[in-house]
Parts: structure tokens; sequence; C-alpha cells
């Protein structure tokens, strides 16, 4: 372990290092460097850093293992979060491009022609950019506080420190560049491991094939068929059928793909290349590099559940190898002997079973399951580091940007000077940064139940309001303003109800709507908010001329250059 | 010029949905199709050791959204040059 812990130390300095040189490299002179880096990031660094400022400390740490709890059930993950990008592509990335200016409030607020429409935008992104980086300040105090053994808060201060650092100083510009070396730490930490397992396991070192190859032990044995075997032997469901019902499956599939194009902090990356056939091909560059993680991690929670399954499973408690003492030492896996055999009973039935696993674990002690060396250990502290700074950093520059420019600039004081909005922006990322840090070491209980919620909000707000803004020019401003707030309210009645139980008792899944989970009750939402925004449309005043002219326009590629002048 | 310039950007945006709409299809139908709605069907067919329902679910699907948008790219540079849009 003090191996691992010097090399740990070592590739999470170096990394940080990396980190500050760009960013002091990297420095913001103007507000259009600082909103949009700007508007000259090569589609290739824009696809890195895309991939980076969207894959958070969840996608990095978490994703694997909770696929590798739910089986088939996690797919809703995997295509959920890499399909939205094809939404993203198609729909909105080319024509908020041509659209240019620098916020998602921006393109709200003048296509529909209204302060009110640009003030609930506002609204909207701050609600779900604040629920989403709250999380990611909590994930780099976890990951410090596992592998470096200092506390929680020590290590949100630290990650608080550096992201102030970078984030403030250089603006967008600043991201931009961080995010493209944390891309390539992230994916590097993510594949080196998961490569050796595969190898381990089936001889295959292509993980996305190791998956569904036959096991090394000469047995002939497929790998997919065998886990499904253990798993219903110890009572759960099959590992690929499932037991989720396909229309919540289905639900949670579609909201997480609509609020994943409706992400404020993935929209903006947008803004920052140069012409719109920039924009199209950045977008395919971002779901190349994030599918290289979303198809590993697939494989990686295949192998991990064999691997802890066979480890433990009716295994004596003393002869646990040396990680399992490690981590059970953290409190991520714990063992009560309930019969009282000196054996690990894991199955199903809660009143048997006899031990508790966090999901996390599967990556973060993968190195250590499979015997990997030292340096892989501290690869995967600096690659989850990498993970959560680097969406941190994206959503931090949202809030920042949707006070100084969409509030200050454009509602309070619209005489603002272009050094005046600049000093607005630092003040407001600095703030941003210091309320992150607050709700990183101080969460409140619910931040982990609704940061999955965060995407159903982006749905259920942003995603119609701005689709209709593009391919239906008679949209007006009184429909769009009424499907947004129609969406989001409902959205949060239906978590308040169902996930925190804020109205009187959390009901049971009995009594879920259409028997859709919280989770998958953006897609509702987001229907809800399309028929209402197109119903209070049909009763309500025609759009003026020029913005329907301004729709036309944006659907044109070309002319760019304009479209940015202010 | 006024009226021609108006034609030409109809004539380009109904192409432009065409290809959004085959692309969209396809899309939906290698995702919630083949992945969701007719997992099981598809789960007696076997790659490997793969089930094929569970393949599109966890592979195959996001194989197929990259390569999409990658099309996509390609059949609007076309267009854009077709249309003399892709002047800078």
């Amino acid at each position: 372990m003090a191996d691992a812990q010097v090399w740990t130390y070592v590739l999470v300095l170096l990394s940080f290092g990396l980190y500050i040189g760009i960013a002091i490299w990297s420095r913001a002179s103007s507000t259009k460097e600082f909103y949009v880096a700007g508007g000259g990031v090569s589609p290739l660094a824009n696809g890195m850093a895309t991939a980076a400022d969207w894959m958070s400390a969840a996608s990095f740490i978490s994703m694997a293992g909770i696929i590798s709890f739910a089986g088939y059930d996690g797919s809703v993950y995997l295509m959920g979060w890499t399909g939205g990008y094809v939404l993203l592509a198609l729909l909105l990335a080319p024509y908020l491009r041509k659209f240019g200016k620098f916020t998602v409030p921006d393109f709200i607020g003048e296509r529909y022609y209204s302060k009110t429409a640009r003030i609930v935008a506002v609204f909207c992104a701050l609600i779900v950019s604040f629920t989403y980086v709250a999380g990611q300040m909590r994930g780099v105090g976890i990951v410090f506080s596992r592998y470096l053994e200092v506390d929680i808060e020590t290590g949100v201060i630290l990650g608080m420190v550096i992201v102030l650092f970078y984030a403030v100083l250089g603006g967008m510009k600043g991201i931009t560049y961080t995010q493209v070396a944390q891309y390539c730490v992230l994916i590097f930490a993510f594949m080196v491991p998961a490569i050796f397992i595969s190898i381990q396991m089936t001889g295959n070192p292509i993980p996305q094939l190791g998956m569904g190859d036959t096991l090394s032990d000469g047995s002939g044995t497929y790998l997919l068929d065998k886990l499904d075997g253990l798993s219903t032997e110890l009572g759960f469901a099959a590992y690929t059928d499932g037991s989720k019902s396909i229309a919540d499956v289905f639900a949670i599939t579609l909201a997480l793909m609509a609020g994943t194009a409706g992400l404020p902090h993935v929209i903006v990356r947008f803004f920052t290349v140069k012409r719109v056939r920039d924009a199209r091909k950045s977008a395919g560059l971002a779901l190349l590099f994030i599918a290289i993680l979303y198809t590993t991690a697939p494989a990686v929670a295949v192998f991990a559940r064999t691997n802890l399954i066979e480890t433990v499973s009716g295994e004596e408690y003393d002869n646990m190898p040396q990680w399992f003492k490690n981590w059970e030492a953290t409190g991520l896996i714990s063992h009560t002997d309930k019969n009282g055999d000196g054996k690990i009973q894991y199955v199903a039935d809660a009143k048997t079973n006899e031990l508790t696993v966090d999901r996390d674990i599967m990556v973060l002690a993968n190195p250590e399951i499979a015997n990997l060396p030292a340096w892989v250990i501290g690869l995967i502290a600096a690659g989850g580091l990498a993970a959560a700074l680097s969406t941190a950093a994206g959503l931090l520059l949202v809030i920042s940007s949707s006070v100084s420019h969409d509030l200050i600039k454009n509602v309070l004081k619209p005489d603002l000077t272009e050094k005046g909005e600049l000093w607005a922006a630092r003040i407001s990322a600095a703030g941003a940064v210091i309320v992150a840090g607050y709700f990183g070491i101080n969460p409140p209980g619910f931040v982990a139940a609704v940061v999955a919620l965060a995407f159903g909000l982006a749905a259920a707000s942003f995603f119609p309001a701005i689709i209709l803004g593009i391919f239906y020019k008679k949209m007006n401003s009184s429909g769009a303003i009424a499907g947004m707030l129609a969406g989001i309210s409902l959205m949060l009645f239906y978590m308040a109800k169902f996930k925190l139980g804020w109205i009187g008792e959390l009901p049971s899944k009995e009594e879920w709507w259409f028997g859709i989970s919280p989770e998958g009750f953006g897609t509702i939402a987001m229907l809800v908010n399309f028929v209402v925004a197109l119903l209070v449309n049909r009763f309500t005043e025609e759009v003026p001329k020029e913005v329907q002219d301004m729709v036309e326009n944006i659907r044109i590629p070309s002319g760019v250059g304009q479209a940015v002048e202010h | 010029m006024n009226l021609g310039k108006h034609r030409k950007s109809k004539a380009y945006w109904k192409e432009n949905l065409k290809y959004l709409c085959i692309l969209l299809l396809i899309w939906f139908a290698v995702s919630y199709g083949a992945g969701i709605l007719f997992k099981d069907a598809l789960n007696s067919i076997r790659i490997g050791g793969f089930k094929l329902g569970f393949w599109f679910a966890q592979q195959g699907a996001i194989y197929v959204f990259v390569v999409l948008i990658f099309v996509y790219v390609y059949l609007m540079n076309k267009l854009d040059a077709k249309y003399g849009y892709d002047e800078e």
C-alpha cells in the first residue's frame, strides 16, 4: 500500500502541475475568450474537451460499478449518455453554433425575444448546474480521502483551489485546454486496468471483445454465460436479463438522452469552434472519445462482477485476500457472519446475505483485485480527479456566465463595459466555486439523490424550448415560457414527491405514474413541456417577422462570422 | 434574387430534414428497438458469447451512434457544397 501511495502522490501532483501550467499559458483577456475560448478551438481539441467535460466522477468511478450490479438494467446509462450526442449533433449543435453568442439563456432570450424567457432559462441552468456540480466536488473529496488519506474536507478544498485557479484565470479558454489534458489522463487511467484484466480473464486484450469471449481457463465457457449462471445460482436476476420494466427502461433512456442534449455545459462547448461544420465534426469526435470509455465500462462491469463473486462467494472469511481487508477498513465492503459458519454468503435474499459492497469499489479496487502493479492504482486516483475536476470546471463556467452575462449584463446593468463584465465573470466564477465547495463538504442529504435527476430537469426544461426554437419558426415566447415552466415544475414536483419524500410520505413504487421511476420521469415532463408549449402557442401572439428571419438564418450554415459580432 | 435565395434555403432545409429523419430512425431502431423493445426476441440469436439484444444495449447501439454522426457530417458537408454554403 505504501508503494501505491507514493505513486498516487507522484501522478496526482504531476497531473495537477500540468493543469496549472496550461492555465497560466491560456489566460483569458476578453469576455469572448472567457465565455467561448475566443471561438477558434479546433474540432479535435473541442471533441476531447467535450468528452472530459461530459464524463464526470460518476462516469469514471461509479458507472461500471452500477452496471455490474444492475446487469442489463445498467444499459440505460450506456445508451442514454451516448445517444444524446446523436441528438446534440443532428438537432442542436450546428444551429446553436450558427446562432453564435455565448450561453444557452442567450439563445432562449433572443429566440423568444423576451427577458422573461432569458430569466427562466437562467433559473433552469442554475438549478441543473448546481445539482450537478456539488456531486463533482464531493467526488474530488472522496478520491482524495481514499487514496491520499487526507479527510474529505481537505480534499474538497484542494480541488476547489485548483479549479478556482484555472477557471477564474482562464475562463473557457483555460478550461478547454486543461480538459484536453484531463481527457488524456482519464482515458489512459481507465483503459490500462481494463486491458490488463481482460487479458487475465479471457486472454483477449480488447475489453469490448473480451466481454463476449470464452474464459482463459480452457473450459470453453463464455464469460457472460458463466456470469449469468453464477448470478441466478445466488438468486440474482440473470446478468443479461435485468429486472426493470420495459416502459421504465425506455423512459429513463429517453430522459437521459434528451437531458444530455439539453445540458448547458455541454451545449456551450459547441460555441467554441469556428464554423458550423466544425461543430458537427466535434460532436462526432466527442462521442467517439466518450464511446471508448462507455464501451469499456460494461466490460469492466462483467469482469469485476465475476471476479467478486468467484473470490468471495462461499469462501472462508479468514482466507480473504489483502484488498478485501484494505477496503473493509474504508467501509466500502463489509461482512457480517449471520449464520456463524465463518464463510461469506453473498446472495440476493437480504435475510441471509452477509456481504454489502459499495458499487464504487468495482473501479476503485479493480487494480488490487486483479493484482496490478502499484502505479496503476495511482493512475486510477489521477484519472478520477481528472474526471471530476474537468466536469466541475465546465459547470462552474455555465454558472458564472449565467450570472455575469445573462443576469448582470443583459438584464440588470446593460451599460456594463467589456472589462467590467470580465471582472463580473471572474467574481461569479469564484463565488460559484465557493458555493460548490460548501456543498461538497456539507452535502445536503438529497444531493446524491438528485444528481441523476439533473438530466430529467434539463430534458424537461431546455430540450423542448431549443428544439422548437430551431425547427418550428412560428413557436412564440408565451408558449416556450409556459412549456419550460410546466416541464421543470412538474419534474421538481415528481422528484420532491417520489424521490425525496418531501410531500407526505415517500410513496411506494406501485404508485409511480405510468410505472415510471423518478429517473425516467424527465421523459413525461418533457412531453408535457412540448404539449403545453404548442397549445399555448396556438392561442397567443404571432412571432415577429425578424425573429422568424433569424430562425431561417440559423438553419443556413454559412456566414458564421457575422453572427458572432455583437 | 432575394426570392431565389429564399427558395434555395428552403430546398436545403428540406434535404437536411430528410437526412435527419432517416438517421434518427436508425438511432431509434438500434437503441429503443434492438436494445429495449425487441431485446428478448433478439436474445435468442447469439454472436460469440453475446446475446444479440444485450449486445445492442451495451455495445452495438453506441458503435452505431458514433457512425451515425460521422455519416451526418459527411452528408451535410456534401449538401453544403451543393448549395454553395461551404464558403468561409
